[in-house]
C-alpha cells in the first residue's frame, strides 16, 4: 500500500517531468522507426525483385540485430556523442530487420495469380508494385512495424546512460536512491505501458489494413517467419 | 483477327516449349487449345498478350504485328480470364471488374455505370458492386473474372482453363452461359482447357497440341468424325468416339442390306409364302430393275385376297423412305415422330438398297452405351 502511495505521490509532484520524459522516449523511437520505414520499406521491396541480393541484406540486419543494445549504444556513441541523435540512430538500425523482413515476405507472399491477373490486364510494373503488392502486403508490413516499434521502445529506455534523456532516466535514478523502488516503478510503468499501447495500436491497424478484413482480438498477432 | 506465323518458343537449354506453329482465327471464333499437360497449349496463348515473348516467327493482331505494340496497351485491350480466378481481393466487386477502364483513365462515374451494365450479363443485381470478393461463391467470382476481361469491349478474350476449378454443376452452367455470351457479343475466345467434353461443347474449332506442336486444328464434329491420328483418337476417349457415332454415321452403316423384297408381277400366294419363310408381316415392292414400287403388309392381302391375285393390285405405293447419306441422327428423329416401324432405304435412282428397321436402331443406343466393349457373361 505504501508503495503505490509513494508512486502517486511522485506522479503528483513530477508529473510534468514525467510527461516530458514519456513524450521524449516516444519521439526517440518514433523517430527510430520511421527512418527504418523509410529505408527499410524500399528495401524490402528491391529484394523481393531482385532475389539474389536478400541473403546479403538479410544477415546484414541480422547481424546489427543480435549486437547487444549497450554495447551498440557506447560504439555509436564513440562515434557519434553523446545525445539523442544517437539513439534515434540505433533504434534507426534496430528496427530494420523486422520491417525489411516483413516487408520481403509480405511482398513474396502476394498470390501469384494476381500478378499475373495484374500484369496481363495491362498494369505497368509500378502499377503492380501500387495497387496490388502493396495493398496486399501491407497487413504484414505493419506487423513488421509493429515488432519494431515495440523493440525500440525498449532499447530507448536505455539511451539514459548516453544522455538522450527520455524514461529510463527516472529507472535509473530509483536504482540508484535508497528505498528507490516507487522511482524505479515510477519508469517502468509509463515504459511498459507506453509498449503495450503502441503494439494493440499497430495491431488494429493491421487488422484494419488486412485484405478481406478478417475479425480478430485485439491482441492478436500473425506470426510472419522467413 | 488472330494470326500465327512460324511462332516458336524455345528455353535456355534448347527446349522447345512451342514449334513451328502456323494458324489464323476469324473474328468472333471460339477458338479451343487442348492436349496434355506440357504441350505448350498454355505457353501459346500467353504469347498472344505477351505475358510469353516468343523466340521466333510473329504473330499478328488485326493485322498488326504485336512485337511492335507495347505490351501494356496490347493487354488492356485483350481480355485475360485465369483458372485461379485472380481478383483483387482487397478491391470491391465495381474496382474488380472495371480495373483495366481505371488503368484507361475512365472518369469514375462511367466506370461504375459499365459494372453495372455488365453485371447485368451475368443476372447478377448491382448490390453485388460493394462487395468484396470473399463474399462470393466460386461460380460467382469467375463470373466477375469474365466480366473484367469484357470490361474494356475487348474484342479478344483470353481464357486459361477457366472453369477448371469450380465443381461440375457450377462449371457447366457457366459453360453454356459463357457459350451464349460469346455468340450474342462476338468476341474471339482463345480457351485453353485439358477437359475433352469443354473443348468439344464450346469451341468452334479445336487446336490439339502435342509436344508443341499442332496435331489437328479443325472442327468439333471433323476432329470426331476423322482423328487424325491414334494420339487424337486416344485423347478424344473412345466412349466419345462411339457416342459421336450416331450423329456421323449415316443410314446405309446402319441399315439390313437385304430387305425382304416381292415383285409387283407375283400372285399374293406366293407373297404370303414369303411371309411365312422369313417371317415378316411386310414385304417391299420392287420391280425388275430393284426399283421401290411400295409395300404389301398381310392386312393388306387378307383383306383383298378374293378379289385380287397379283402383289402390284394390292400394295400401298405411297410411303416414307430415305435415301442413302441420311444421318442416322435424323432417321431416329422420323422414327420418334412418324411411329413407323421401319424405313427401306433407296438410291438417287430410287433403288432399293436396304432397310432400316427399329431393331438397328436397338444396334446403335446399345453400341453408344456399352461401346465395343466384349460382352462378358
Amino acid at each position: 500500500m505504501q508503495l503505490i502511495q509513494d508512486l502517486l505521490v511522485y506522479y503528483a509532484d513530477n508529473a510534468s517531468y514525467v510527461w516530458e520524459q514519456f513524450y521524449r522516449q516516444f519521439l526517440m523511437s518514433a523517430y527510430g522507426v520511421l527512418f527504418g520505414a523509410i529505408v527499410g520499406i524500399p528495401l524490402g521491396i528491391l529484394i523481393a525483385r531482385y532475389h539474389k541480393l536478400s541473403p546479403w541484406v538479410l544477415s546484414l540486419a541480422n547481424v546489427i540485430q543480435t549486437i547487444p543494445a549497450l554495447a551498440m549504444l557506447s560504439v555509436l556513441m564513440l562515434v557519434m556523442g553523446l545525445g539523442a541523435n544517437t539513439v534515434v540512430f540505433s533504434l534507426f538500425l534496430y528496427s530494420l530487420l523486422p520491417i525489411i523482413k516483413n516487408t520481403y515476405t509480405g511482398i513474396n507472399n502476394v498470390d501469384h495469380a494476381l500478378l499475373e491477373s495484374g500484369k496481363a490486364m495491362g498494369m505497368t510494373k509500378f502499377q503492380v508494385l501500387r495497387m496490388v503488392e502493396l495493398p496486399l502486403a501491407l497487413s504484414v508490413i505493419m506487423a513488421g512495424l509493429r515488432t519494431a516499434v515495440v523493440v525500440t521502445i525498449g532499447v530507448a529506455t536505455i539511451g539514459t546512460f548516453i544522455g538522450a534523456g527520455g524514461l529510463g532516466d527516472i529507472i535509473i535514478r530509483g536504482t540508484n536512491a535508497t528505498d528507490g523502488t516507487a522511482i524505479i516503478l515510477a519508469g517502468a510503468i509509463p515504459t511498459a505501458l507506453m509498449a503495450i499501447i503502441a503494439d494493440a495500436l499497430f495491431g488494429w491497424l493491421e487488422r484494419k489494413l488486412a485484405p478481406g478484413k478478417k475479425k480478430k482480438g485485439i491482441f492478436s498477432r500473425d506470426e510472419v517467419t522467413v | 483477327m488472330l494470326k500465327f506465323d512460324h511462332v516458336s518458343k524455345i528455353y535456355k537449354g534448347g527446349k522447345h516449349a512451342v514449334s513451328d506453329l502456323n494458324m489464323e482465327f476469324e473474328k468472333g471464333e471460339f477458338i479451343v487449345f487442348i492436349g496434355p499437360s506440357g504441350c505448350g497449349k498454355t505457353t501459346t496463348m500467353k504469347m498472344i498478350n505477351r505475358l510469353i515473348e516468343p523466340t521466333e516467327g510473329s504473330i499478328y493482331v488485326d493485322g498488326e504485328d504485336i512485337t511492335k505494340v507495347d505490351p501494356v496497351q496490347l493487354r488492356r485491350k485483350i481480355g485475360y480470364v485465369i483458372q485461379q480466378i485472380g481478383l483483387f481481393p482487397h478491391m470491391t466487386i465495381e474496382q474488380n471488374i472495371s480495373l483495366v477502364l481505371k488503368l484507361l483513365k475512365w472518369p469514375e462515374e462511367k466506370r461504375r455505370e459499365r459494372a453495372r451494365e455488365l453485371l447485368t450479363l451475368v443476372d447478377m443485381t448491382s448490390d453485388y458492386l460493394d462487395r468484396f470478393p470473399h463474399e462470393l461463391s466460386g461460380g460467382q467470382q469467375q463470373r466477375i473474372g469474365v466480366l473484367r476481361a469484357l470490361a474494356a469491349d475487348q474484342s479478344l478474350i483470353l481464357m486459361d482453363e477457366p472453369f477448371g476449378a469450380l465443381d461440375p454443376i457450377t462449371r457447366d452452367s457457366l459453360q453454356e452461359e459463357f457459350k451464349k455470351l460469346q455468340r450474342k457479343l462476338n468476341k474471339t475466345i482463345v480457351f485453353v482447357t485439358h477437359d475433352m467434353d469443354e473443348a468439344l461443347k464450346l469451341a468452334d474449332r479445336i487446336v490439339i497440341m502435342r509436344d508443341g506442336k499442332i496435331v489437328q486444328f479443325d472442327t468439333p464434329d471433323e476432329i470426331l468424325r476423322n482423328p487424325v491420328d491414334e494420339f487424337v483418337e486416344a485423347f478424344i476417349g473412345q466412349e466419345r468416339l462411339v457416342q459421336a457415332r450416331p450423329s456421323i454415321q449415316t443410314v446405309e452403316q446402319i441399315m439390313n442390306p437385304e430387305p425382304v423384297t416381292v415383285m409387283g408381277n407375283q400372285t399374293l400366294s406366293e407373297a404370303i409364302k414369303i411371309m411365312k419363310a422369313r417371317r415378316v408381316d411386310t414385304l417391299l415392292v420392287i420391280n425388275e430393275n430393284q426399283v421401290l414400287q411400295g409395300y404389301i403388309d398381310v392386312e393388306m392381302i387378307d383383306q383383298k385376297r378374293t378379289k385380287l391375285s397379283l402383289v402390284s393390285e394390292v400394295m400401298e405405293q405411297e410411303m416414307f423412305k430415305m435415301e442413302i447419306g441420311t444421318l442416322v441422327k435424323d432417321t431416329i428423329r422420323k422414327f420418334l415422330n412418324r411411329a413407323i416401324k421401319y424405313v427401306p432405304v433407296v438410291d438417287e435412282k430410287n433403288r432399293l438398297v436396304g432397310i432400316v428397321t427399329r431393331a438397328n436402331l436397338v444396334d446403335v443406343v446399345y453400341d453408344s452405351i456399352w461401346g465395343d466393349d466384349e460382352i462378358v457373361l
